[in-house]
């Protein structure tokens, strides 16, 4: 479950956790819907693990494969 | 659904019967198919389909009589189609020639007596199923009868042409035959398993036929494409008797029938047929692409015409029956027909217009309840639309009293949610105007149930409607006034023992406070679609308007044929696009202002850009609205904030007692740009959620930071959904750049 381009993870990883003060990197996160797991790779903080959910990632791709497990 | 259920479902919708040309004729020729490609001039196309139906059709197609004409539905708009003369010019016009391989020999002979059209028929069709076929003619030239009859329109070498496709698929030509003689049909009947006896060219009355089973006979009809037909059922009756199989299976609509398919004829302009510039030659090429142009190609499409949901997925009722059945038996794998299921808006348009009363709302309804029933609705689906009902079914709104200062009530005005939520003030102005009519009025803040009913969740729905009716009983069981027609049916259908009457008819008996209609033009009436079956509603509303100074006017589609404003039965919910479609394509119905009675259909032709008023906006004007037609759709957080804060107005207001304080979060003050705003509202992302989402992201401290921005980033997964939002302080508050959704669930790496 990638972006469409790798642009946006550049965007994506200008941004840094606030509470430890450290750039994101990207990295293996685990992503559960409907009684179904899988992992993908997403920006996150190295420090606390906050994960970063880029908004073309929401909106495009995790919205289809939402789409596709709700009417398994 | 089950299997009988489906076939229930799938008989009702007559999309797929035959039209009345294909009917009519005895042997079921494809002519809506033949003139589809006669228009656009492809004449091999269009033997191809008379030749598939039609025997010896280069003959057949230059004389047949075409009884079809007479059914023809173009006969009430301008003259029917001239069928024959067009099966004519196709004839002409195609190359010709069959693409016909018999089944293998199967080593039975039959003999076939007389080269008419019911013999010519019969061998046509028994070579092709491996018979070994004789015909026996009296004369010296097979077929020369049917040249004799048809001069003008078949030749020798036309006639002798087809016949050499029988002689192809194995026909022997016995000519000059002493057929007429008791002693001939003796030895025949010795030689061979069957006979025929074409009657229209052939008869003896020396022949002994007494119940002889193995001789058939027909063709006894003037008319030539009677004359084929006949020979065609005598072809089938051999051929089952020889296999000894059934007669009589599957040959109910053997001959013409009478067929149900519904044409509607409104919009069609009248046409004359082409005239024929050369009578004896018939129609050229460009007459008869002409002509076959007139066709109406016959369809029925009632329910598809007038919904834009139904159009949208590209087929018809009978077709979608089966795509819901064989969604609901699936048992591993995707079930692509959820959208087409839960778009529907309920409304029963179709079923109006339908001439066999084909509910898709119905199937619809019927199968979403199963799909919540087994686990299998997808939970996105409705959320929205079911947390909206449950925040009016929260203590910030629900409300049951009786008018302040008595113990008892006459009547209960119910005002519903989505009235409240878009025009508090009128809700609150004509609660005091009927206890000001009437007396004691009770009011109840609340919901009716019919988000859960319309998402297929039935518990949930009589759990609600369970809930209403205790506080109507602890209220004295009152008389319910409604402003909304689809709580109106909720109750009408639900609890048919609570007395219920619509406010608008409560406010045509009463009277209404002094006040003018603002609009001296006329207003189109928008009935909401809930209102299909209570004309007595519809009517009031227009006696309130004209009560008030205004003028109707009456929309293409109203009344009992009102559209869906693309709210009802969630479709808004399920499928925005579709629902925006609906809207859209309604408000491009009149270039009038539109008056409706719905709060929901109101703020939804407003929201499509489309002129709208709703009776209490001219009963009850508010001096902060000096265009009430030009009013916005309050945003989905508005509408939340309009409920209780009409809750919190009459506590403190008619009934004087203080409200519960706000929720901390709900102190922080948000400033927002209008598209962003907007973007949030279309993507179904309330303020509330926004606020809570900040709110916690400031007290926990985990948010990202952006350092070229200096914005943050934060996420929060109140329940199903997570949010996350983009902001920066901002002056008492902070400053909203964005925000985005999802329902999966991310977990920490």
């Amino acid at each position: 479950m990638k972006p469409e381009n790798e642009t946006v993870w550049s965007d994506e990883l200008a941004w840094r956790c606030a509470a430890c003060d450290r750039p994101l990197e990207l990295g293996q996160v685990s992503v559960a819907y409907m009684n179904n797991s899988f992992t993908t790779e997403m920006p996150h903080c190295p420090g606390c693990g906050l994960v970063l959910v880029p908004e073309a990632l929401a909106l495009g791709k995790m919205a289809e494969v939402e789409r596709i497990l709700e009417d398994k | 659904m089950d299997q009988t259920e489906l076939r229930q479902w799938e008989q009702r919708c007559i999309q797929e019967e035959p039209p009345e040309c294909t009917a009519a004729c005895p042997l079921h020729v494809d002519v809506r198919a033949l003139n589809a490609q006669l228009r656009e001039g492809r004449w091999n196309d269009g033997w191809q389909i008379l030749s598939r139906t039609m025997p010896l059709a280069g003959i057949l197609g230059r004389i047949c009589d075409a009884p079809c004409e007479t059914r023809c539905k173009r006969n009430a708009a301008g003259g029917t189609i001239r069928i024959g003369a067009l099966e004519r010019a196709c004839v002409n016009l195609a190359a010709g020639g069959y693409r016909i391989v018999p089944l293998p020999a199967k080593r039975k002979a039959i003999a076939v007596l007389g080269s008419g059209l019911s013999s010519l028929t019969v061998a046509w069709d028994l070579a092709r199923k491996g018979y070994a076929i004789t015909l026996f003619e009296p004369g010296l030239q097979p077929g020369a009868g049917l040249a004799a009859r048809f001069p003008d329109l078949l030749t020798t070498d036309i006639i002798r042409a087809e016949l050499a496709w029988l002689e192809k698929w194995g026909v022997r030509f016995e000519t000059g035959q002493p057929i007429h003689s008791q002693a001939f049909l003796s030895q025949t009947l010795t030689h061979f398993q069957s006979i025929y006896i074409g009657l229209e060219a052939v008869s003896s009355p020396e022949w002994n036929l007494d119940s002889d089973p193995k001789v058939f006979a027909g063709g006894g009809d003037p008319s030539v494409i009677y004359q084929a037909a006949q020979g065609r059922w005598a072809a089938t009756t051999m051929d089952r008797t020889l296999q000894k199989v059934s007669l009589t299976a599957g040959r109910e609509k053997e001959g013409p029938f009478a067929t149900r398919l519904f044409t509607s004829l409104a919009g069609v302009v009248a046409q004359p047929a082409v005239a024929m510039t050369d009578a004896h030659g018939g129609y050229t090429a460009d007459e008869a692409r002409a002509e076959a142009g007139r066709c109406l190609r016959c369809e029925c499409l009632a329910c598809v015409k007038v919904c834009p949901y139904l159009e949208r997925f590209g087929a018809y009722p009978r077709k979608y029956a089966r795509e819901i059945y064989n969604n609901e038996s699936i048992v591993m794998g995707t079930r692509t027909a959820n959208r087409l299921i839960n778009s529907c808006s309920l409304c029963g348009l179709c079923e109006t217009v339908c001439p066999e009363d084909f509910a898709m709302q119905e199937l619809c309804l019927q199968t979403r309840q199963s799909m919540v029933a087994k686990g299998k609705m997808p939970p996105s689906a409705h959320e929205f639309a079911l947390e909206d009902m449950a925040f009016s079914q929260s203590e910030a709104f629900l409300l049951a009293r009786h008018a302040p200062g008595l113990d008892h009530s006459s009547h209960l005005f119910f005002p519903g949610c989505q009235l409240c939520a878009s025009a508090p003030g009128q809700v609150a102005a004509l609660y005091d105007h009927l206890r000001a009519r009437l007396g004691a009025v009770g009011l109840m803040l609340g919901c009716c149930g019919a988000p859960a009913h319309w998402s297929g969740r039935q518990v949930e729905s009589e759990q609600i409607l369970d809930l209403w009716q205790h506080q109507w009983e602890a209220l004295g069981r009152p008389q319910l006034l409604l402003a909304c027609s689809t709580c109106y049916r909720m109750f009408h259908e639900h609890r048919p023992q609570v007395p219920i009457q619509s406010v608008w008819e409560t406010l045509s008996t009463v009277g209404l406070p002094e006040t003018k209609c603002s609009f001296a033009a006329p207003l189109a009436v928008h009935d909401p679609c809930t209102t299909r079956d209570a004309p007595h509603i519809q009517a009031a509303a227009r006696h309130l308007l004209v009560s008030l100074g205004g003028t109707a006017a009456e929309l293409a589609l109203g009344r009992e044929k009102t559209e869906c404003c693309g709210f009802g039965g969630l479709m808004e919910s399920a499928n925005p696009e579709i629902a925006q479609a609906v809207t859209r394509r309604r408000a491009l119905l009149s270039s009038h202002d539109y008056l409706t009675y719905c709060a929901m259909c109101r703020d939804r032709l407003a929201a499509a850009g489309k002129r709208a008023v709703h009776l209490l906006d001219l009963i009850f004007p508010q001096a902060d609205t000096p265009d009430p037609a030009g009013r916005p759709r309050p945003g989905w957080s508005l509408r939340r904030e309009n409920r209780a804060r009409l809750k919190a107005g009459l506590l403190k207001g008619p009934w004087g007692e203080s409200a519960p304080g706000a929720e901390e979060h709900r102190r922080l003050r948000l400033h927002m740009a209008p598209d962003v705003a907007e973007r949030l509202e279309a993507r179904r992302i309330l303020t509330e959620d926004i606020r809570q989402t900040i709110a916690q992201a400031e007290a926990s401290g985990q948010k990202l930071r952006h350092p070229a921005t200096g914005r943050f980033r934060a996420a929060f997964r109140p329940r199903q959904v997570t949010f996350w939002v983009e902001y920066g302080p901002a002056a008492e508050g902070f400053e909203v750049f964005n925000a985005y959704c999802h329902r999966m669930e991310v977990g920490r790496p």
